[in-house]
């Protein structure tokens, strides 16, 4: 690995040649690995996960992560309600989920031991602090006793050490307060972690040179605390039977690549469309969990032109996008199940207008507030149908967080050349879950929007291009063209008030015309693995990619006649969505909400439907997702 | 010699749309549109630059009688659409419809936001003072104890003012004006028009079908000048039909008093002179009740500050200025912003 310094940015070069172990002979080697972080609200458990992310990317790893944080801001220190977790799966092999279970898990104090413990895998690597382990946090955790001295932990293996003592010593040098130095004390277990998965540590180093470069004491102190949790690691190599584990570079496509969330991917993507179509981006916003990021994202864009604004409330975000299509810009909104209800009345209208506008949902657990900080994928509903009045438009969904980019783009060029509103499904775990991306180049997306040419003496506001049925975005500034547009019925050619009952029929039947229409521009969908025939389809759709993409594979592995089709577009569907589903016995429909996709499959027509429903505010576990295939296989098979 | 073909000016009629009014016979609103149409005339205004937004309600139909840019939207939303329109075009003349409902109850938060975000925009509230479309029920500016289908022993509502909303919102401009005083509703418009930011103006506006005459304790000729103050910048606050009273500052109080010039050894000197960037006297003449004290009409308020399109056009040229001034190349797309911070090669 080279660092190289350019000004105030590091870049960090890697080619993916395995780096040269210490120790290569005694490390026990591991395809992939899933640790759990967990502590306290205030231990920094975030930045933690995300260096060791970092960590694992320069050094060719595939991986996959997710934030579990509470809802609370700052919880009372040692609570369980107060704990945050980041989960990283990483490994020699293309990632796909989070990882079903943990294999070792970090407990910064006995609040985050209590309320992670039953996810790790029995048999798993528990590492604590027994430094925070006091009477008082074992009390607040909710322990009778310690958790240290019964038999909480026998099922499995045990680092405990007193952490927070070990790096109180290792910074003492540096002078910072015992509370300074005490806030190192996440980096002394990401120290230890390096050093068991072989991880290394430069990556970490520039990261904070950069981040404290005002505050250098700060920044020597947590490289300090990093390299004693990597020494005590290799004392325990010394001392114990522990030797560490070797992970490979998986097989990662030539290119460079960076760490992004949902979140980012999905801003950037919006920021990309606006280039792509020649439109200054205007994105209107409330801020709502967990979508805010994307906010927070564009607002950093402001010298490319980007227009964020946050609005007084989700109703203004959807009107204030709205008003900026009106006038010509990409007007794009982003909100959560909540505050999307808010906006369906401005849907609506830009429905009626045929005005583009696009509309990011990143879902959460409902119904109300529900649980925001828990993903859910249960607003299909309200996305497909959750207006007043006949209203179809255009519903697609994100996969993965790199996904988002492309889904952005589409969306927007769908929302442009079809005049129409548009829905983007996107869920918290999307928005807030990592993965290494092969940086997309913006100039490999076809452009989009530029094919208008308006003659003034045959203009007229609802007059349609005769293969999209798209009306033409005439806007306020073109002379010779003024118009009023309005939520009123309009004639169908002139735009002007209409009452008569043919012509609302006629607008009626063409809105849905053209909708139904952008099923021309959707690919075939075709298996993403597996055949085209086989005993089961697992038909999914959003942030279940993962596990099922990794179920299938498994599955199939086992000479399983399993394939797996992944819906972007709900609605409309693919044109030969009905004819490849034709070819399977039984279709299953895994989903994160009591099965909207099914019931939507369902009113296609189809039979052989079976659905897989989970609503805990958790993604799908790929056992799950194996055990409902073999369930129908037993049965189809007897 | 040569001329340049300038296009010919346009006149008030120039900017009637074809469609057919259809408010009620008698209705004030017509007589507003008459004064817009002749002040865009008057300002010179470009149709093509033009756009009127609205939310729902009868005075919300007004954009489909101006052959402008035009939106009908939805209740209560109009200045938040307008908000959108003009962060994406700030070159645009921006002019939003409303009513007391529209604007008051429904869309009463995006009155408010638009007000102390100066956006660029002429608001004109048509205040009739009851619902007109939906025929009849008591509205948020209804007097206490208004009989309505709605409210049939009368509305127990306290009404809220218009003008006194604006100012507690924090407006840069706020006028009260009167349907049928022509000459001084032209005035305001271009007052309005001229001022950069939101600028606020309540219009007395008389419905004949459900709220007949209500306002006619102050604006009925008999009664107008004895009950009516049209104030002026840098004038003395007098009124009545001979033009002796006139409103005096009553310390011990901090409100207004209105006298009468040579009474009580009243002196003319004493009278106070409006100054319309006196936010504290703006607040006096808004809340002067018009039983005890006349009703104040006029610009009551024009403080200029830069317009909320205007800052934030300066802070993107600052955060572009300032990005120049950095040692590494300036992002230029998106495509820079990709590839920026942490990244690796396979």
């Amino acid at each position: 690995m080279t660092i190289v310094k350019n000004d105030d940015k590091i870049i960090l070069i890697i080619k993916t040649k395995v780096p040269a172990l210490l120790d290569k002979t005694k490390r026990q080697p591991l395809e992939t690995v899933v640790v759990r972080i967990a502590g306290d609200s205030g231990d920094g458990i975030q930045v933690t996960g995300s260096q060791l992310s970092l960590a694992n990317a320069m050094q060719g790893s595939d991986l996959a992560t997710f934030p579990d944080y509470p809802s609370e801001v700052r919880a009372p220190v040692g609570t369980t309600y107060g704990v945050s977790a980041f989960q990283i799966h990483f490994g020699g092999r293309d990632i796909k989920t989070i990882g079903d279970e943990p294999d070792v898990l970090i407990a910064l104090n006995p609040a985050a031991l209590k309320t992670n413990l039953e996810r790790l895998r029995t048999g798993g690597l528990v590492i604590i602090d027994t430094g925070a382990f006091t009477s008082r946090n074992i009390e607040k955790a909710g322990y009778e006793i310690s958790p240290l001295e019964d038999k909480t932990l026998d099922a499995y293996k045990l680092i405990k050490t007193d952490i927070s003592k070990q790096t109180l010593a290792a910074v003492a040098d540096i002078g910072l307060s015992r509370k300074d130095s005490l806030r190192c004390k996440n980096f002394y277990a990401l120290g230890l972690v390096y050093w068991l998965f072989d991880r290394q540590r430069e990556s970490t180093y520039a990261w904070l040179q950069k981040k404290f470069a005002v505050h250098k004491n700060v920044a020597n102190a947590n490289i300090a605390a990093l390299d004693a949790g990597h020494a005590f690691g290799e004392t325990l190599e010394a001392s114990s039977d522990l030797a560490g584990y070797s992970i490979g570079p998986a097989q990662m496509e030539n290119g460079l690549y960076r760490l992004v969330t949902g979140a980012q991917t999905m801003a950037w993507g919006l920021a990309a469309a606006a280039e792509l179509c020649d439109r200054k981006l205007v994105f209107a916003s409330y801020p709502i969990t967990p979508a805010t990021p994307i906010l927070h994202e564009l607002a950093t864009l402001k010298d490319l032109g980007v227009v964020t604004f946050q609005a007084e409330d989700e109703i203004a975000a959807a009107c204030a996008a709205l008003g900026a299509s009106f006038a010509g810009a990409l007007g794009v909104t982003s909100s959560s199940g909540p505050g999307i209800a808010l906006k369906q009345e401005t849907i609506s209208l830009a429905v009626s207008v045929e005005l583009p506008m696009v509309i990011v949902n990143t879902q959460r657990a409902g119904p109300s507030t529900g649980m925001p900080t828990k993903t859910e994928q249960s607003d299909l509903y309200q996305a497909a149908f959750g207006r007043h009045g006949e209203s179809p438009l255009p519903v697609l969904a994100a996969r993965s967080p790199a996904d988002c980019f492309d889904v952005a783009i589409e969306a927007s060029r769908i929302a442009i050349e079809y005049m129409t509103p548009v829905i983007v499904l996107s869920d918290g775990f999307i928005g807030n879950a990592s993965e290494p991306w092969l940086i997309a180049d913006v100039n490999d997306y076809p452009r989009f929007g530029h094919e208008q040419i308006i003659i003034p003496e045959a203009f007229a506001p609802f007059k349609r291009h005769p293969k999209t049925l798209a009306r033409q975005w005439v806007t306020p500034g073109m002379e010779g063209l003024e118009h009023v547009l309005g939520g009123l019925e309009k004639d169908h050619v002139t735009g002007a008030i209409a009452y008569d009952p043919e012509n609302h029929q006629k607008m009626t039947d063409i809105r849905a015309q053209k909708i139904a229409g952008i099923s021309r521009t959707i690919p075939d969908l075709e298996p993403d693995q597996g055949d085209t025939t086989g005993d089961i389809a697992i038909v999914g759709w959003g942030s279940t990619y993962g596990p099922i993409s990794r179920a299938v594979t498994n599955l199939r592995n086992d000479g399983k006649a399993v394939s797996h089709v992944h819906l972007r577009h709900l609605f409309p569907f693919a044109d030969n969505q009905d004819e490849l589903l034709d070819n399977f016995r039984i279709i299953l429909v895994p989903e994160l909400n009591a099965g909207q996709l099914l019931m939507m499959i369902k009113a296609t027509g189809r039979q052989n439907l079976q659905g897989l429903s989970k609503v805990s505010g958790q993604p799908f576990m790929v056992r799950e997702i194996e055990a409902a295939v073999d369930k129908i296989l037993e049965k189809i098979n007897d | 010699m040569t001329d340049t073909l300038a296009a010919p000016a346009l006149t008030a009629n120039d900017f009637a749309s074809e469609n057919e009014v259809r408010w009620c016979p008698g209705c004030g609103d017509y007589a507003i549109l008459k004064a817009v149409k002749k002040t865009l005339a008057e300002i010179g205004a470009a149709r093509e630059n033009t756009v009127f937004v609205s939310g729902i309600g009868c005075s919300s139909r007004f954009p489909h009688y101006v052959n402008t840019y035009g939106f009908h939207s939805i209740h209560g939303r109009a200045p938040a659409i307008a908000t959108g329109a003009m962060l994406a075009n700030p070159d645009l003349d921006m002019w939003i419809i409303t009513g007391d409902g529209d604007g008051l109850s429904i869309g009463g938060n995006h009155l408010m936001h638009i007000l102390r975000r100066n956006v660029n925009c002429q608001i004109l509230l048509f205040n009739n003072e009851i619902y007109g479309l939906t025929k009849g029920q008591y509205s948020p500016t209804s007097h206490f104890a208004t009989r309505s289908p709605s409210s049939p022993s009368g509305s127990l509502d306290t009404p809220i003012d218009p003008a006194l909303f604006a100012l507690g919102c924090g407006a840069r401009f706020v006028a009260r004006a009167v349907d049928t005083q022509q000459k001084q509703l032209g005035e305001i418009l271009k007052a309005a028009y001229e001022h950069s930011g939101a600028s606020f103006i309540e219009i007395y506006q008389n419905c004949p079908v459900f709220n007949d005459g209500v306002f006619s304790p102050f604006t009925e000729k008999a009664s107008r000048d004895d009950f009516q103050i049209q104030v002026e910048h840098k004038k003395p606050l007098t009124y009545g039909s001979e033009n002796n009273k006139g409103l005096i500052s009553n310390q011990s109080q901090f409100d207004l008093k209105p006298v009468t010039i040579g009474q009580d050894g009243i002196k003319p000197e004493q009278i106070i002179t409006h100054d319309q960037t006196n936010r504290t006297l703006a607040f006096l003449l808004a809340q002067m009740s018009g039983r005890d004290t006349p009703t104040a009409t006029g610009v009551l308020y024009n403080a200029s500050e830069p317009s909320y399109e205007h800052v934030v056009t300066e802070q993107v040229s600052k955060i572009t200025a300032r990005a120049k001034q950095r040692p590494e190349p300036a992002r230029s797309g998106i495509n820079d912003v990709l590839r920026q911070g942490f990244n690796w090669e396979v």
